[in-house]
């Protein structure tokens, strides 16, 4: 059976040239950048034409990169290391539809004293700016609010949110790990202070991430050890992962275009063909305001999980806001802060697509959807006979 | 992903038994759409007093699909006495197994067919109602509910109890009460030291005392209101007065007194020490970020 990936929000395909890029760095490159022989020296090569290509996607001078494991410690580097370097500011804000990654970050932060603000959004799941201009004041260190929204795609205006929050002296980080190759980005125009992206989210490999810290930020280092990546982040350079991402923020400079054009064709369709042929369903989240590739629709009187396992046996991957997929009891905290009912988030469906999807797979995923949907609707004692 | 067996699966894909029976002589219905899944159940009874056909309706995961179906297959034949006897760990057994997280699919299914021998019991007046008092409010369970899946199971530690019935899977404020009913019926079997445990020391040195005040603030307060959209922060502790600062919806609460009273300082004397007095804040209450949404 083919599978049909539609999960790109969670993890995406590697590229063969981003792959094809990382196989020597195995078995014949293999050296320590920081070794004093040229067989491990001349990989730092390798790492600086890497950091060149992701600061050319970003807009930024190379030496403002700094390569990490991940989304996840980009977002705890950043978090941490601000409140680290700023030690008389108590208060941090973000908002409530964050990545657990940042929100989980900041509850503990809460434990240890510090004053966290969750913004609140609308129905939407947009922000009210004049809420957050309110809320920023001299004892604010950071403000933390996401580029996008990985469940249901929403973009937050954050060049707009930048400028707000660094004109009152508040240092702002946002996490940008779905935005990377899908909204155009210049970092020497912007207000941004520190962003995380993660490299499996634009076709490079897990466990390979980016730090952008706006050259003049106060950061202290989160990771201690070596005196790697200029002393800011320690630890033996995974060089293959930075190779390939270096790749991948290359390929994304030139898919950008495509992103916009084609995946956004193919999402409109998947969505509105959906919506329209499954009754009682809607969709999550700001229309105009959004992804190219996410759409997030809910379907009354049935269950995510079970949603999933149904496309799962024709092979469609996609992932759910419902509690029981999470493993929690609780259905997605996104929703809920968007103040979807329990009803819709519970059967809430995240369809999420790359370049690679095509319109046959689209058009399969279609067909199959409504008949799905029917089946678990027959089964569901809330719908009337 | 959950590891589902292909007997569950098959149960999921090619649900037997789905519908209602017309005129049944049985009716349980459990669960609700808030609570992520819910089950109504139905049976008709032969001349001889024999469950003859008995039918499902489920709004849930692949699991609750799955064990509703399995249990109409079960207890087609039996009489009301023997399906009385069914338990939940019959209905997962006969699943090959369940993941831990979705046994309360299978305590689901227990409670359905309790409540459709109970309507047909009472002459079909009689709707499920909850037993004994309210324990998780987040998912309306009761202690006499946590007991029965404590002792059917065996169950020692809270995140089994929440497997098993979804108590203390919310806000997790009540998951102290249900370590007390482990304890109470479990006794002596429980090997892990429980988080509430008791942490009053003699004499605590005021750095201690402060610590043990944010310590419980954050694991014993904060998580029941959170819950409600509120929040609290500890401003200050002076001598035995403790000065907390309610955030977000506890802030524009009328329940405020309450909330200090009843849950801050009745939980702050349980763990530290009985001298202790709450007091709000006044200046941080007057604070922008206490009038938001």
């Amino acid at each position: 059976m083919k599978t049909i990936y539609f999960d790109n929000n969670a993890t995406t395909k590697v590229a063969e040239q981003v792959l094809e890029e990382m196989v020597p760095l195995f078995c014949e490159l293999y050296g320590n950048p920081s070794s004093m022989h040229t067989f491990g020296g001349q990989i730092g090569r390798r790492i600086k034409r890497a950091r060149e290509q992701v600061a050319d996607l970003l807009g930024c001078e190379p030496s403002e990169i700094i390569f990490t494991s991940g989304g996840t410690e980009s977002d705890n580097a950043a978090i941490k290391g601000t409140l680290a370097a700023l030690p008389h500011r108590r208060k941090i804000i973000t908002t409530r539809v964050e990545h657990p990654a940042v929100l989980t970050v900041c509850r503990e932060l809460e434990n240890h004293g510090y004053t966290v603000v969750e913004m609140a959004v609308d129905k939407y799941g947009r922000l009210d700016l004049v809420e957050l201009e309110e809320q920023v004041d001299d004892d604010t260190a950071l403000v933390t609010i996401m580029y996008a929204n990985n469940e249901t795609g929403v973009v937050f205006p954050i060049e707009k949110i930048a400028e707000l929050v660094t004109d009152r002296g508040a240092v702002f980080h946002t996490d940008a790990v779905q935005v990377m190759g899908k909204i155009p980005l210049n970092l020497s125009k912007s207000n941004i202070d520190l962003l995380s992206l993660s490299g499996h989210k634009l076709h490079a490999p897990k466990g390979v991430g980016v730090l952008y810290v706006r050259k003049g930020t106060r950061l202290s280092p989160y990771m201690l050890g070596g005196h790697q990546e200029a002393g800011r982040r320690a630890g033996t350079e995974n060089v293959p992962g930075i190779v390939g991402l270096g790749k991948a923020c290359e390929l994304a400079a030139k898919n950008i275009e495509q992103e916009n054009s084609k995946v956004k064709y193919l999402r409109d369709k998947l969505e509105h063909a959906i919506l329209e042929n499954c009754p009682d369903s809607q969709l999550n989240g700001d229309k105009e305001n959004r992804l190219p590739n996410t759409t997030n629709i809910s379907f009354e009187y049935i269950e995510g999980e079970a949603i999933l396992l149904m496309l799962d046996k024709y092979g469609i991957c996609a992932s759910s806001g419902s509690a029981c997929t999470s493993g929690s009891l609780e259905p997605s905290h996104v929703l809920r802060a968007m103040g979807v009912p329990f009803t819709a988030a519970h059967g809430s469906i995240r369809f999420s697509l790359s370049r690679y999807n095509t319109e046959e797979e689209v058009d399969y995923t279609v067909e199959k959807m409504p008949q799905i949907v029917n089946q678990l609707r027959k089964l569901s004692p809330f719908v009337a006979k | 992903m959950w590891e589902y067996t292909d007997k569950l699966k098959d149960h999921f894909f090619n649900p037997r038994n789905v519908g209602e029976i017309e005129d049944p002589d049985g009716v349980g219905e459990v669960g609700s759409l808030a609570c992520g899944d819910a089950l109504k159940l139905t049976f008709k009874l032969d001349a001889k007093g024999k469950i003859a056909d008995a039918k499902f309706k489920t709004f849930g995961c692949a699991s609750a699909i799955a064990t509703s179906s399995v249990l109409t297959e079960m207890i087609k034949g039996l009489t009301l006495d023997e399906a009385a006897k069914v338990t939940n760990k019959d209905i997962a057994d006969f699943l090959g197994g369940l993941p831990e997280q979705k046994m309360h699919c299978s305590v689901m299914g227990r409670e359905a067919l309790e409540a459709a021998i109970e309507n047909y019991n009472s002459g079909g007046k009689k709707k499920h109602e909850l037993e004994g008092n309210v324990i998780c409010t987040c998912f309306g369970v009761t202690d006499k509910e946590i007991e029965r899946v404590i002792r059917e199971n065996n169950l020692t530690t809270v995140e089994e109890v929440t497997n098993y019935c979804k108590a203390g899977g919310g806000c997790g404020g009540c998951q102290s009460e249900i370590e007390k009913i482990i304890e109470k019926i479990q006794g002596d079997k429980i090997t892990e030291v429980p988080v509430s445990a008791l942490r009053r020391a003699g004499k605590l040195t005021n750095i201690q005392k402060i610590q043990l005040i944010q310590q419980t603030i954050n694991e014993q307060i904060r998580p029941a209101l959170r819950a409600h959209g509120g929040n609290i922060e500890l401003i200050d502790v002076d001598g035995n007065k403790v000065i907390v600062a309610f955030r977000g919806m506890c802030a524009r609460c009328r329940l405020t007194e309450f909330t200090m009273k009843d849950v801050v300082e009745a939980k702050l004397r349980e763990f530290i020490s009985e001298e202790l007095f709450v007091e709000e804040d006044k200046e941080s209450a007057q604070q922008p970020h206490n009038h938001r949404e």
